[in-house]
């Protein structure tokens, strides 16, 4: 299972940390083929095997390694995967490693170790803050060149360009306590929770949960404090009916009313199935009752020229290395900090071997238990002292670190330098308050701590342990049990049972033994005059101090600004590391404490979620719901070629041997007009209208009447917004004095019930109707042409002679011995039928009326055919009700009723809209009798034709068609002032898009059958 | 996410919700024969509030009622919601 490789990780503990030396595990990083172990990630993996360059930076591809150990890294970023499965700027500290994983580094060519582009670095001076900002107000001319460089050089990782073979998934979830964290503040709440029957969901970012107490040397109770976490897991996942443990499991958002995101990275799961078993990740949406979080808190490196070479670490992520994996990052190390925690990697980096040189500390003369020991085991205190430099090796990384006296503010160098592979730094921690701010809580600053702290006034959500600025391990699992115990309280759950026995710490333990000297601030180390190196901020957006004081200099005063103008924390981790040590350097620029500099923004998410965990299954046939019509399958089988509108999949044309769609359309319609065809038309919005107020309803949202419409027939209606803007038309068929069937367009089905239940409920709710959406209920055919009164007669006993079932009447009864509801109504403008019947029958309706139609020569036609006999005929659509025409644009102006109030009457009356001289409907034919109008083509005076654009427009083409009955292309359009202006002269239809233009004559815009009489027969 | 109580339904995800603008009983339509400045002004202007707001909310994948939310636009924290008058009542509503 393992491949040869280098020598088997050189840099792994012969024993200690909580990995699975018994089995082995193969990777390959760069091409080059590694090992590990169950219990490894990818950064601890690589560092085992002694590779310490593992990345170049976003802006001067300066060669970095690994900073952090978990989410706060801000320079381990890789390209994870091989063939269709890739995924760039992947965390190595969170990835969990696997046999078989392959990794890759960003952002280097031609390879990580020879990076071209790093020659940036010298270039370097080029690049300050705001670079891009004035590069691009440099003379546009200069683009193009600086434009491929650029991009070859911006961005981070490469993105995919196959689809993403793996599926992923989203989840809801409700609980009464949601635990965000699982160190031992998390830990305490969440048994707290369990505890009491509450129904509790912890998650944890980490595939091993149980935070710093994996990463530190910790006794509880007399054993290991992985002991404990142990028992705590077992006791959580023994109550599974109420318990979610969610390993590798990021909450990345807090939302509105205890609604939480969370990304569950379910492959980097200690037990992940194979690749491409289940799904790859899963998008967890979490309501929770109440949220305790427990989040931690991030390490903040220190600032100093040179602090970016890879082996300069945060000494929290230097023990974690040790202490959990079992892996030593250097061999010869010093320790860099401004507080006494930081002494505490003496101790472990000594019992794994490293050789602990020095501890480098800015603050005079310090005394306290931690510095006391480290200098009674003999490791030199440089107490004063801060690293002025760093010098190393482009590849292996730091090599050594440069000594200077440290004096209020000011530095002298010592002339000393020491020799070192790992520099352990700490300036101190910053509680882990994104997802607390999230919702707009504003966090205070904290002088003791040097830190944000919670806003005081945004609790619950319950916040324990690190991330509410608590110190010392017994108070974090104090406040991790009181803060479980509030949230259930709070969740209106009752205390019941014993709550978890807090257990004992040793005394010694570095945690509890307290500081002997304050923590100093220390933004940034001094620049020496002679430096090596740059004193990074932000090492994934490569911002440094000097770039934050320019941008002070320039203006950018402002931490929002800042953030713009230099990138600093714009990177995926968001600033993690940099954020504090950036805004107090701004503080000092501008001479202000740092509360009045404050934070900027934190935003969802915490950490980067991948777009498919997003999409979760809505992607491919998944996308979106699919709406068949009844009868689809008969159409599908009378050779039907559908197209997606809307939801809906409709059929567009019924092509025979090989027809292109132009000559199966021209078939279909001339089919229809000289016998008759049939179309599917349940796509049309129907809405069942019931209640003694019926009518009275019409008449307020049509901008016609309705009272005088008698039982038994059909009336076509116009509804506005109530702006006096066409919002839908349609017909209504009044089947009894007190019920109404109403049709609407397809497009506009859900928007008009919307209309006509906020007009009922809202304005007139004395009004005794109820509307009921029955599009789904019906099915419905249309028979059109001369033909269609004699098919009909083939298959029903009804009377549907014209005397009978005159034009806008309507019968109910047996048709294809199906219960029927026939409507005597007109699309195309023949003689024509719809034939409604209860969906479940649709398919029969059209497969009896196919059989039936064969002899009179009945053609299925589709959509296409359709629409161009709506054009011939002059019948406006959803080209013409585009949300900016009246009743009089659309030449319905005489539909208005003078007599009674509609919505939309009242705005219908403004000066503007009653201007004659808006664009109203007109026909367009060529004046060549056969060059096609494009729709989308903008009307323009013959006299301005020749001209370059821009040229005044009259107006413009909203639908086309070859015209195939009446021998010669038509267009409907909008022209100002209308017909009554323009009729018989002619146009320009220009489409400058496509440098075409036509004459065309202006007609009214009824180009078939103008007077009525076939649809009339 | 919000949860909207739907005074009908109960509370439910604001993704089941679409919103109507003010409490009509604050924004109200005007008569029909109002001034044009009038119907412009119900029409097209609407108040911003900053902190708490009567609005129009609709369970539109739900019952379909429209009702009122008073609603804190700042915080997002809802304080109640109620039928509009001439709604059919809740069920199991005190009268
Ligand atoms: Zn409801």
């Amino acid at each position: 299972m393992s491949a040869p490789g280098p020598a088997r990780q050189p840099h792994r503990l012969g024993s200690g940390g909580h990995i699975d030396r018994s089995r082995t595990l193969s990777f390959r990083f760069d091409g080059c083929s590694l090992t590990g172990h169950p219990g490894d990630t990818l950064a601890s993996a690589l560092l085992a095997n002694g590779v310490r360059l593992v990345a170049r930076s976003f802006k001067y591809h300066r060669p970095r390694g690994i900073q952090g150990e978990g989410a706060e890294d801000p320079s381990g970023l890789v390209a994870l995967g091989r063939g269709d499965r890739h995924e760039p700027n992947t965390r190595a500290t969170l990835t969990t490693l696997t046999d078989g994983l392959v990794a890759r580094s960003q952002n280097r060519w031609p390879s990580l170790r020879w990076d071209a582009a790093a020659l940036t670095a010298v270039a370097s001076a080029f690049m300050p803050a705001g670079f891009y900002y004035k590069t691009f107000i440099t003379p546009p001319q200069v683009w193009p060149l600086a434009g491929p460089i650029l991009r070859r050089m911006a961005g981070m990782g490469r993105s995919p360009t196959a689809p993403d073979p793996d599926r992923y998934e989203h989840r809801t979830a409700h609980c009464d306590v949601l635990v965000v964290g699982a160190g031992p503040a998390g830990l305490m709440a969440a048994q707290a929770a369990a505890r009491c029957g509450a129904r509790v969901i912890l998650a944890d970012e980490r595939a091993w949960m149980g935070g710093c107490l994996l990463k530190e040397k910790t006794r509880l109770d007399g054993r290991p404090g992985t002991a404990w976490v142990a028992d705590a897991l077992e006791e959580l996942a023994s109550r599974d009916d109420r318990v979610t443990l969610l390993p590798a499991t990021t909450v990345t958002g807090q939302h509105d009313h205890g609604f939480w995101l969370a990304a569950d990275r379910i492959y980097d799961r200690p037990d992940a199935p194979a690749a491409g078993e289940g799904p790859r990740q899963r998008l967890w949406h979490i309501r929770a009752t109440q949220t305790v979080l427990a989040t931690g808190a991030i390490e903040r490196p220190l600032v100093f020229a040179g602090n970016d070479r890879a082996g300069v670490m945060l000494a929290g992520a230097a023990r974690a290395f040790v202490n959990q994996y079992g892996v030593t990052p250097g061999r010869r190390a010093v320790v860099f900090t401004s507080h006494d925690e930081g002494y505490r990697t003496v101790f472990d980096l000594r019992g794994a071997g490293i050789e602990v040189v020095a501890v480098v500390d800015p603050r005079p003369e310090v005394r306290g238990p931690l510095p006391d020991r480290a200098r009674a085991v003999g490791v030199r205190v440089l107490d004063g002292h801060v690293i002025g430099d760093t010098r190393g090796h482009p590849t292996r990384g730091l090599e050594g670190v440069a000594l200077h006296r440290y004096h209020d503010g000011g530095m002298v160098p010592v002339g000393e330098w020491i020799e070192a592979d790992l520099l352990a730094m700490s300036g101190g921690w910053s509680p882990t308050l994104h997802l607390h701010a999230q919702t707009g809580a504003r966090p205070v600053w904290d002088d003791d701590l040097l830190a944000f702290r919670p806003d005081p006034w945004r609790m619950p959500p319950w916040m324990a342990g690190g991330c509410a600025g608590t110190r010392g391990l017994d108070a974090v699992l104090r406040q991790g049990l009181e803060a479980g115990r509030n949230a259930v309280e709070a969740a209106g759950l009752r205390l019941t049972g014993a709550p978890p026995p807090v257990p004992a710490i040793d005394r010694d333990e570095p945690s509890e033994v307290g500081e002997g000297t304050p923590q100093a601030p220390l933004w940034a180390v001094p620049k020496p005059a002679m430096a090596g190196g740059k004193r990074f901020v932000d090492i994934q957006d490569d911002v440094t101090a000097e770039d934050i004081a320019l941008a002070h200099q320039e203006g950018f005063a402002t931490v929002e600004h800042l953030k713009r103008y230099t990138a600093l924390g714009m990177g995926t981790d968001q600033g993690k590391t940099s954020n504090v040590n950036g805004l107090a350097l701004l503080a000092e620029a501008r001479g202000e404490p740092i509360p009045m500099v404050g934070t900027t923004t934190f935003r969802v998410p915490y950490t980067p979620i991948t777009m498919g965990a997003l999409a979760g299954e809505s992607v491919g046939p998944r996308f979106a719901p699919v709406r068949r019509s009844p009868m689809h399958e008969a159409q599908a089988e009378a050779g039907a070629v559908f197209q997606t509108v809307g939801p809906w999949l409709r059929p567009r044309y019924f092509p025979r041997d090989g027809e292109t769609l132009a000559e199966a359309v021209r078939r279909e319609v001339l089919a229809t007009r000289a016998n008759v065809g049939m179309v599917d038309v349940s796509f049309l919005g129907k809405i069942d209208i019931q209640g003694p107020d019926a009518a009275e309803f019409l008449n307020r949202v049509y901008i016609n009447g309705w009272k005088s419409l008698p039982v038994g027939r059909v009336r076509y209606g116009l509804m506005l917004r109530e702006d006096g803007m066409a919002l839908d038309d349609g017909t209504c068929a009044r089947l009894a004095e007190d019920h109404v069937a109403m049709t609407t367009t397809t497009a506009n089905a859900g928007r008009v019930m919307a209309h006509l239940e906020h007009a009922l409920q809202v304005h007139w709710p004395d009004l005794d109707v109820r509307l009921v959406s029955t599009t789904d209920a019906w099915a419905a055919v249309a028979i059109a042409g001369p033909k269609s009164r004699q098919l009909l007669d083939l298959v029903t006993d009804l009377d549907v002679s014209n005397e009978a079932l005159p034009f806008m009447g309507l019968t109910v009864g047996p048709v294809c011995g199906l219960p029927a509801r026939v409507f005597r109504i007109s699309f195309s403008g023949e003689l024509a039928y719809e034939i409604n019947v209860p969906a479940g029958y649709g398919d029969a309706l059209w497969r009896r009326l196919t059989q039936a139609g064969a002899a009179l020569g009945l053609v299925p036609y589709g959509s296409e055919a359709l629409g161009v006999m709506r054009i011939e005929k002059g019948h406006v659509a959803g080209a013409e009700l585009d949300g900016r025409t009246t009743p009089h644009d659309l030449g319905l102006g005489r539909m208005v009723s003078t007599k009674k109030s509609f919505i939309g009457k009242r705005l219908l009356q403004r000066p503007a809209l009653q201007d004659p001289d808006r664009p109203a409907l007109v026909g367009l034919v060529p004046e060549d009798g056969r060059t096609a109008i494009p729709a989308g083509s903008q009307l323009i005076a013959t006299e301005h034709a020749a001209e370059a654009v821009p040229i005044p427009m009259l107006g413009h083409v909203s639908s086309a068609c070859s015209g195939p009955s009446v021998g010669h292309p038509v267009a409907l359009g909008f022209l100002k002032g209308g017909l009554a202006r323009w009729e018989g002269q002619t146009v320009v239809a220009a489409y400058p898009l496509k440098g075409t233009q036509v004459r065309a004559r202006v007609v009214p815009p009824h180009f078939h059958d103008p007077d009525g009489s076939r649809q009339n027969a | 996410m919000m949860l909207i109580p739907c005074p009908w339904c109960g509370p439910r995800p604001r993704v089941d919700f679409s919103y109507g603008g003010p409490d009509p009983a604050d924004h109200p339509r005007p008569a029909d024969d109002a001034p044009l400045e009038a119907w412009t002004r119900y029409v097209y202007e609407r108040d911003t509030p900053k902190g708490s707001a009567r609005e129009l909310w609709r369970h539109a994948a739900g019952c379909r009622q429209w009702f009122v939310v008073e609603r804190d636009t700042v915080t997002h924290e809802v304080a109640g919601s109620h039928p509009l008058p001439g709604a059919p009542r809740p069920v199991g509503e005190d009268l």
